[in-house]
């Protein structure tokens, strides 16, 4: 529905609540005695995107290939080392202290592993009311009174803030980091693998909580998983990430009924379907993804690839291309089949 | 070993590699006794791959603990039924017994390899160790062994690997490796624990093309414990689906995932994200959550969580405090709990 954008930074039409531009997040590697940088592991390297106000954007891609750490870069937990990250058009890259308080507010995160990234010592009353004692709602009275209503929106009891986080199950913690996520109407939602740690009945009803909430105060997501079926499901656009870089972006469909490049096919090809004795050519990658510490020159996917190019080809770099509207893929002969005829 | 003429009727079958019959688990906790596995059926065939299937807490992963004799102790227990590997009663011979069994004839593949591997011995010395343990052969013969298995589970330059350390190794090499080690005896039974939960999809997808190889070479027999139903549906003949501690139904993967007979499974079925699904339209869902295992009743277990409109009413009752349903068998080899609020077949029609 809003996924009408021709570029991938979002140049036309409503304006695009985030913006990355050339993002790029390089950690050090220390070692040697004196723990100088010997290396860059580039987590997150040259990475454009935008999102649209309402929209789901989903991240996809395997283990070490920077999903989380391109989260937590739009986030500011981590500070990006080049690029820009742009939210209602403003330049919020460099911003500190003051200036950049209004936009923790506005952008916030949902976690994996609700255990973990809840409090354990607080009441779940206190986890919800401190980021608006935080935000300024100053009568403790209205505080309470606002907790009660999260509680009630993301369908637990009013008589949970008593409680404590380890006193809940996987799937109703999920729903308690759900509620201080939206506790002060953001209009960014940063999930990382929110459904992947819960069971699979448990799984189905926060993915319904969470598209609840979108409707109702039109909330922007981005859906960072590894399950296709899951993103698939919940997204609008689909981002697909290897080493550190954005491989193929489409409208969801799009990405399922026409991917283009072979990373992304043999994704697809990989799901396990719950539906025996289904026949379907599978494709298997060879190896594993390399290291993003020193990553192969050239295309990063080609030695792994199942369409086969020479030595030197291997070594150019692909070509992010549109090649139908909003449909944007790495070109290179080893990522796609026929790569000629988009190159025109 | 006899090779097993037809892979196809049930029926024909003599007996069964392994039998799991009654088997009752049971963990002394500082809250009381928690049963964890609760009177769990059920049959592996010759050369057939079973999957054991439920979410957490349901006593998967405790059944199978349980079949090799490693529950943590001294808490865990088994305090009834019996384990037959090809009519022998695991459960009544000695530890020195059971020592040779694990690791010999029955393998074991675990979840995190990195755990399931010791981070201070090479790899190779790891595999030899298997060798030595079961077979008389010396060490030099032991370590080609190693390298032979290497190669088999696919590990590239397998010399050079088997003189590395488990952290040398990525996560699909690594389970690469406890694979090669369960096999290393060429075992009859290879329980496989959420053997591809820890990897990518890409490489879950290389690991089960593998097994499914090695399978087909070796004759082996595998119990698949996921909570992952795509993994059972590509790699099971047979299914059986827990829910806390109990069997709710088995049959074959077909009976399973095209004729679910337990209000459970077809929850399970019905929530999962489908690619054929039109995106962002509601997804099933089974109510409530899966009980704790301090509060179980005696009856359907199921029930709190039934869309049957007698649910409600079966749990107020006598019955789901004392009463513990059968399994029943719906059609051939296809078993379901027997109680009329958990069962499809007895749902209302809706008008």
């Amino acid at each position: 529905m809003i996924a009408k954008n021709d570029s991938p930074t979002g140049s036309n039409g409503e304006k695009p609540l985030l913006e990355l531009r050339n993002l790029r997040k390089y950690f050090p590697v220390k070692g040697g005695v004196f723990l100088r940088a010997k290396a860059q592991l580039k987590a997150v390297d040259d990475v454009s995107l935008h999102i649209q106000p309402g929209e789901t954007l989903g991240l996809v891609g395997e283990s070490g290939c920077g999903k989380s750490t391109l989260g937590k870069c739009v986030c500011r937990l981590h500070d990006a080392t080049e690029g820009q990250v742009l939210f209602r058009g403003q330049d919020i890259t460099r911003l500190r202290g003051k200036s950049l308080k209004p936009f923790r507010r506005d952008i916030q995160m949902i976690f994996q592993d609700p255990a973990e990234s809840l409090n354990s010592r607080h009441s779940v009353g206190n986890i919800l009311e401190e980021p608006l004692l935080i935000h300024g709602v100053k009568s403790p009275a209205e505080r309470r009174q606002r907790v009660a209503k999260l509680l009630d929106t993301v369908g637990l009891s009013k008589d949970s803030a008593d409680r404590f986080p380890f006193e809940f199950s996987g799937g109703q913690r999920q729903r308690i980091g759900i509620a201080r996520a939206i506790s002060l109407n953001p209009e960014l939602v940063v999930c990382d693998e929110p459904v992947s740690a819960l069971d699979v009945s448990v799984q189905s009803q926060i993915l319904n909580l969470m598209m609840d909430l979108q409707k109702e105060f039109r909330l922007s997501y981005l859906f960072i998983a590894h399950d296709l079926a899951v993103v698939k499901h919940i997204s609008d656009r689909i981002a697909i990430m290897y080493l550190g870089k954005i491989v193929e972006l489409g409208p969801a469909e799009e990405i399922f009924r026409n991917p283009l490049h072979a990373y992304t096919k043999a994704l697809i090809s990989a799901i396990p379907l719950p539906e025996p004795h289904t026949k379907r050519e599978r494709i298997i990658l060879k190896g594993d993804v390399p290291s993003p510490i020193d990553p192969p020159p050239g295309c990063a996917f080609a030695r792994r690839s199942w369409i086969h190019c020479s030595e030197e080809e291997m070594n150019q770099p692909g070509e992010f291309r549109e090649v139908q509207p909003g449909h944007w893929v790495e070109i290179h002969p080893a990522t796609v089949e026929n790569y000629q005829q988009y190159l025109a | 070993m006899p090779r097993i003429p037809s892979k196809r009727r049930r029926t024909a079958l003599p007996q069964p590699l392994l039998e799991v019959r009654d088997l009752v688990t049971a963990f002394d906790t500082d809250a009381g006794q928690v049963t964890a596995v609760d009177g769990v059926s059920f049959t592996v065939e010759k050369g057939k791959t079973l999957g054991l299937v439920g979410e957490s807490g349901c006593g998967k992963s405790v059944t199978a603990l349980s079949i090799i004799r490693l529950l943590p102790q001294p808490m865990g227990n088994i305090l009834g039924g019996k384990v037959l590997l090809e009519g022998k009663d695991l459960t009544q011979i000695s530890e020195e017994e059971m020592h040779k069994v694990r690791g010999g004839r029955i393998g074991m593949i675990f979840q995190e390899p990195l755990t399931a591997l010791n981070p201070v011995h090479r790899i190779g010395k790891q595999l030899s160790e298997v060798f030595l343990l079961h077979k008389d052969i010396s060490r030099k013969e032991a370590w080609d062994r190693s390298i032979d298995i290497l190669r088999k589970v696919g590990i590239p330059s397998a010399e050079v690997r088997a003189a590395e350390y488990p952290h040398q190794l990525s996560g699909g090499m690594r389970q690469r490796v406890v694979i090669a080690m369960a096999l290393a005896c060429k075992p009859s039974l290879v329980i496989a624990d959420e053997p591809t939960t820890a990897l990518d999809v890409t490489i879950q997808a290389q690991i089960l093309e593998l097994m499914k190889e090695l399978q087909a070479e070796m004759g082996m027999s595998i119990i698949m414990i996921t909570h992952d139903l795509g993994v059972i549906a590509e790699t099971c003949d047979d299914v059986v689906v827990m829910y806390a501690g109990r069997v709710a139904e088995k049959g074959t993967v077909e009976d399973i995932f095209k004729r679910p007979a337990h209000l459970y499974t077809k929850g399970l079925l019905d929530s999962i994200p489908r690619m054929e699904n039109e995106r962002k339209s509601r997804l099933k869902t089974i109510e409530g959550y899966v009980p704790g295992l301090l509060e179980l009743p005696v009856g359907a277990r199921f029930a709190p969580r039934s869309p049957h409109p007698e649910a409600g009413e079966y749990i107020q009752s006598e019955a789901f405090k004392s009463e513990r349903p059968g399994l029943v068998e719906i059609e051939p080899g296809h078993w379901v709990e027997d109680h009329p609020v958990v069962r499809v077949d007895k749902m209302p029609v809706q008008s």
